[in-house]
């Protein structure tokens, strides 16, 4: 009831939930949410929450997120679940997941990686661990560490 | 179907037909060959060499065979024809002398032919050509392609770009997987076997790229190794995170810990343009160098091995010494290069 009343209710859109403390920032920058777009944005930060505590939430409306926005915001709050609303009723709710692969939505650390040139190719990680989080690239080799992705998300 | 599609698609699709080449002359791998077992003997068939990973420990041991069979076959002095018709392509990104030699010996040794771009600096990549672009032109020219490069991961790359097998002979600070196949076979060849030994790899462990892939290779075998480098040369924290928890590692940055204890040193170059404060490289170089004094030192069947080019680091009277193995260690790198480039187009 609490959170309701600091965060209103969206007609159509997505709500972002259970998203870590702190990192909504992260995910508004993921989803190129500026001082340019037209769609309203609640953002709540540090909301109390039973399950982990504290959390951020994110309710944007008119807008539905593509597979790669999602598969980026699973790697800054991997326990974060989406909800798209219709009709101010949630019509599809699910809990983000890793994606064994990652593919195109990140760079890789190593400045001296071929990834990080002209080259027609783009960035693709195998994940090693989810908990903590640890990519590693498949060109270079190289690990990338929970702060070096989200430096280059 | 987008472009990322593409290249996963053109990766996956067999480089050739193993079925229908035909063993003719003489082959290591005639002896006993039965027709079913071309598709699943030898592994490496058609396949990329970019990481030692791509290396399986059965892979390793097959190639250690055929490079004793290639020795004995150069010791003979008869031309092979073994790759008779078949053409390697060397692009060399980056200044190379053994590597580059011993591949296009190897290639000529077994009977194939060499082209190549001799200066890299006056052929179309100098105008801006993509390393993709330049793969894909090279593949329609040649059966194998071995590339150094100055970028990690460029092996790889030009492995997705390639439907010809593409063999990795150094990518940046990247791996060496060759220099390791001659590394692990010296090793086994000098000492007679890999498992159980203790082994120390001294000197630049962060920059050299050669430490990096035996490391990891040696993490296969049951063995311990001691990494001995000052604090600013040690091993990337990415390489260790690597080696398994069963292989024993010890990190010093004292030489004279690991002198009476280990069976393989491993010395590695340490280049001065790493340090800004030359006097501290200096007194670097006098700690990691293997003099006649540290030899003495060292257990009488010791061996020390270095990939060559060496600087100060083994002082020349050490040369004399029948624990000096990296001369025979560079030699070694022709007979394994014909063993591997035979097994990879066989």
């Amino acid at each position: 009831m609490e959170q309701t009343l600091k965060i209103s209710k969206i007609r159509e859109g997505t709500v972002i939930d259970h998203i870590p403390a702190g990192k909504a920032i992260k995910v508004l920058a993921i989803l190129r949410i500026d001082e340019k777009g037209s769609q309203t944005v609640s953002v709540g930060i540090r909301v109390p929450s039973g399950r982990i505590g504290s959390k951020d939430v994110v309710k944007i409306e008119g807008r539905y997120l593509e597979r790669f926005e999602v598969d980026k915001i699973s790697l800054v709050a991997p326990e974060a679940s989406i909800s798209i609303v219709k009709n101010y009723e949630v019509v599809e709710k699910f809990i983000v997941e890793i994606p064994e692969r990652v593919t195109g939505i990140i760079k890789c650390s190593n400045r001296n990686c071929i990834t990080n040139s002209k080259e027609p190719v783009v960035s693709e990680f195998h994940v090693i661990s989810k908990k903590p989080l640890i990519l590693r690239c498949y060109y270079c080799e190289r690990n990338m560490q929970e702060k070096e992705i989200l430096n280059n998300l | 179907m987008d472009r990322r599609s593409t290249v996963y698609a053109r990766c996956i699709l067999p480089v050739s037909d193993p079925a229908v080449h035909q063993y003719d002359i003489y082959h290591p791998f005639k002896k006993g060959f039965l027709e079913q077992d071309r598709y699943s003997y030898p592994m490496l068939k058609n396949r990329s060499v970019v990481s030692i990973d791509d290396v399986s420990k059965e892979d390793l041991t097959e190639i250690f065979e055929t490079s004793d069979e290639m020795s004995r076959l150069l010791e003979q002095h008869k031309p092979l024809k073994i790759m008779d018709g078949k053409i390697m392509a060397t692009l060399f990104y980056e200044p190379s002398t053994r590597t580059r030699l011993s591949f296009e010996s190897a290639m000529n040794r077994l009977g194939g032919s060499v082209i190549t771009v001799s200066d890299t600096g006056s052929s179309s990549i100098s105008k801006g050509e993509t390393l993709a672009d330049t793969i894909r032109m090279t593949e329609s020219y040649s059966d194998i392609i071995v590339i150094r490069h100055p970028m990690e991961g460029a092996a790889k790359l030009a492995s997705r770009f390639s439907s010809k097998p593409v063999i990795n002979a150094g990518d940046g600070s990247g791996q060496h997987p060759t220099q390791t196949l001659m590394d692990l076979y010296t090793i086994k060849k000098e000492k007679g076997r890999i498992d159980g030994l203790n082994i120390a790899m001294i000197g630049d462990l962060r920059y050299g790229r050669t430490v990096h892939s035996l490391l990891l290779a040696l993490s296969r075998f049951d063995v311990s190794v001691t990494l001995v480098s000052p604090q600013i040369l040690g091993i990337p924290e990415h390489i260790l995170a690597r080696v398994p928890d069963r292989t024993e590692i010890t990190i010093t940055d004292n030489l004279s810990d690991v002198l009476k204890k280990s069976d393989v040193f491993y010395v590695t170059r340490i280049q001065k343009e790493r340090f800004t404060d030359q006097n501290e490289y200096q007194s670097v170089i006098g700690s990691y160098s293997v003099d006649e004094k540290a030899v003495s030192e060292m257990k009488e069947d010791a061996i020390i091995m270095h990939p060559l080019p060496r600087i100060d680091e083994i002082s020349p009277e050490v040369d004399y010494s029948k624990k000096a193995a990296y001369f025979r260690q560079a030699a070694n790198g022709v007979p394994v290069r014909m063993a591997l480039v035979s097994t990879i187009l066989g």
